[in-house]
């Protein structure tokens, strides 16, 4: 652990960092026992930033504080199982391009661009808007899902077909191993070092996805989330009535929030080939 | 080589591709097709239920007819097979999706034709001058990549370019709008009134929905261009080309540059999907009126017709998009010409 914070870039450090204080605001804070942040007029309206409500309260009477501390645990559970799912079956349908090769290899890769090409976001609206109402967290996940493992797949099928050649595979194919062995034993350690990088871009994928969903009003409607947090400002014209600790907040923690898992994952991927040796 | 050959390699590269755009389209389309179908709700009924929530309870001969008629318009008539060969040949070759529900009974088709043309002259000028922009900043700043200015740059940029588009058109939003008044808070375009104050209006509603758009496509190509351009500037060749003593401007220009520009066309093919999905969102928090308000409208009173149209017309313009920009490859890399 020393050394590798000793070979890490800056970038890779300041990534760290940031995510493991969002990591500890959506699920250690979030433990605190407190009030359901959700309710209306649990306490007073419009109150200014005091300690007792680190920053004020919403024109309902809500707390910002905790709703923001909700808002970030559920965007990051949604972001992690949506690139759970995304990383899981992209590298499935991956390794199976690249290894079966020929025709069904075509057809994989057909399908792929086609959901790298496809601008995500109007079909995400098509769908969001035809369950309005009856949206919950998990279907929500399972939809952005299907956006999220186009690109994983493309890259692992190109990491596969460059590895499927090298002389230690061979080797494996030659000392009896089936395919499925050389799969899991020889591929998969190389392909979870990438993985690792893509789970990290699907997350914030999947957070900028779900978040402007929301600013469309098509989130699950009683989902505290950062995007739905905004938009519940916006259109209770907190900007109009320049309440900026309801409408900041969430802004400035997305903002940081991207910009740290941003670095996380540059920073992983400079780590990552200086370590191969370039 | 002969020429019959290298232009023999060239068509089958055209055919191939065409052969992708086309099956991106109708992949696209059969999937947006067959998705509202496996829901539960039924936009016939639907409608029904607000026209009667509206005006009381119906005649049931006449609800039957409504009914009957409010099928076919919405393209339900008819077995899945039936419904789904109409819709391709409906709305991939006529653009026909039917009436939209909110301006009732104008056709989709029509609406979207005067709300198209300004998503993709934003989305096209914002999209190119990015490009432009940005791989010329990365270029210089992977081509220089220890000076302080260089790294000053792509700080700025790395800080930018994760932000979602929503984000960004927001902060611009309360800045230059709200606080500083310098904008409206919702961007109208006056079509009456002469051609003059068509533009002066137009200019006056695109500047912040083009500043949010431009500054995150720079951010992306200046961070990619730097790293791309940055390791091109440590190959043999370009320490040879040192060693020869050319200037550094032709090095930057014919060693560098072309050889890190062939995956920034790639790239701009690629991202051009994501770029579209920004400026619905940006549209929204402006009130643009391009296809993103539109879709909005549509989301906000339930008209399916529009909501298909609108994406099956992006589709098609987002693959035909980056079918042009594929297109532009082969010119650029001899590779594809001669192998």
């Amino acid at each position: 652990m020393k050394k590798f914070w000793k070979h890490a870039n800056g970038r890779l450090k300041v990534g760290i960092i940031v995510t493991l204080i969002f990591l500890f605001l959506g699920f250690v804070v979030y433990n605190i026992p407190h009030v359901n942040p959700f309710s209306y007029n649990t306490y007073g309206r419009r109150l200014p930033p005091s300690l007792e409500h680190p920053f004020g309260t919403t024109s309902m009477g809500q707390d910002i504080f905790w709703l923001l501390i909700e808002a970030i645990h559920n965007s990051l559970v949604i972001g992690f199982i949506v690139a759970f799912i995304g990383t899981v079956v992209g590298v499935f349908v991956g390794l199976l391009a690249g290894f079966s090769g020929g025709w069904l290899d075509r057809i994989l890769m057909v399908i792929t661009d086609t959901f790298v090409v496809i601008p995500s976001l109007p079909i995400l609206v098509l769908m969001t808007s035809l369950m309005r109402g009856s949206a919950t967290v998990i279907l929500m996940a399972l939809v952005l899902a299907m956006f999220a493992w186009a690109w994983p797949s493309r890259q692992i099928r190109s990491l596969a077909l460059s590895i499927k050649e090298r002389d230690f595979i061979h080797t494996a194919w030659f000392s009896g191993e089936g395919t499925v062995q050389v799969i899991v034993t020889e591929i998969l350690p190389y392909a979870l070092t990438w993985s690792l990088s893509n789970f990290m871009n699907a997350t914030l994928a999947a957070i900028a996805s779900e978040s402007s969903l929301a600013v469309l009003g098509l989130s699950p409607a009683n989902l505290i989330s950062l995007g739905n947090m905004i938009q519940w400002a916006r259109e209770r014209n907190a900007i109009f009535t320049q309440q900026w600790n309801w409408i900041g907040p969430p802004i400035v923690a997305t903002v940081l929030l991207f910009i740290g898992l941003f670095l996380l994952i540059t920073g992983y991927n400079d780590y990552l080939s200086m370590k191969r040796g370039r | 080589m002969s020429k019959g050959v290298k232009q023999l390699k060239f068509s089958k590269y055209l055919g191939l591709r065409i052969l992708t755009w086309a099956l991106t389209i109708w992949i696209g389309v059969t999937f947006i097709f067959f998705v509202p179908r496996m829901f539960p709700s039924d936009p016939v009924e639907n409608m029904i239920g607000r026209i009667q929530s509206r005006s009381g309870q119906m005649d049931p001969v006449e609800m039957e007819a409504l009914r009957k008629t409010l099928r076919v318009q919405f393209g339900l008539e008819g077995s899945l097979m039936e419904q789904y060969l109409s819709f391709l040949k409906k709305g991939l070759l006529q653009f026909d999706f039917g009436p939209s529900l909110m301006s009732f009974p104008t056709p989709v088709g029509d609406i979207i034709k005067t709300y198209l043309p300004y998503t993709l002259g934003l989305m096209l000028v914002t999209t190119v001058m990015a490009w432009l922009i940005g791989n010329f900043i990365g270029l210089q700043a992977g081509f220089r990549k220890h000076r302080l200015s260089s790294k000053i740059l792509e700080a700025v940029a790395i800080c930018i370019y994760p932000v979602p588009y929503f984000i960004v058109a927001l902060i611009l939003q309360i800045v230059f709008a709200f606080i500083l008044n310098w904008f409206p808070l919702q961007s109208t375009i006056v079509t009456m009134g002469g051609f003059g104050m068509f533009i002066r209006s137009l200019i006056r509603a695109s500047i912040l929905p083009a500043i949010s758009l431009l500054l995150l496509g720079t951010g992306w190509w200046i961070i990619s261009m730097k790293s791309l351009s940055g390791t091109v500037a440590e190959e043999d060749f370009v320490l040879y080309a040192r060693y020869r003593g050319l200037p550094e401007t032709r090095i930057g220009r014919s060693y560098v540059l072309r050889n890190s520009i062939i995956t920034q066309v790639t790239a701009l093919a690629m991202s051009l999907g994501g770029v579209f999905s920004g400026s619905i969102m940006t549209e929204i928090i402006f009130g643009y009126p391009g296809v993103g308000t539109l879709i909005q409208k549509a989301i906000l009173q339930s008209d399916y017709n529009m909501i298909l149209g609108c994406i099956t017309i992006s589709i098609v313009a987002i693959s035909t998009a980056t079918l042009i920009v594929d297109l532009i490859y082969p010119l650029i890399d001899p590779r594809i010409r001669y192998s």
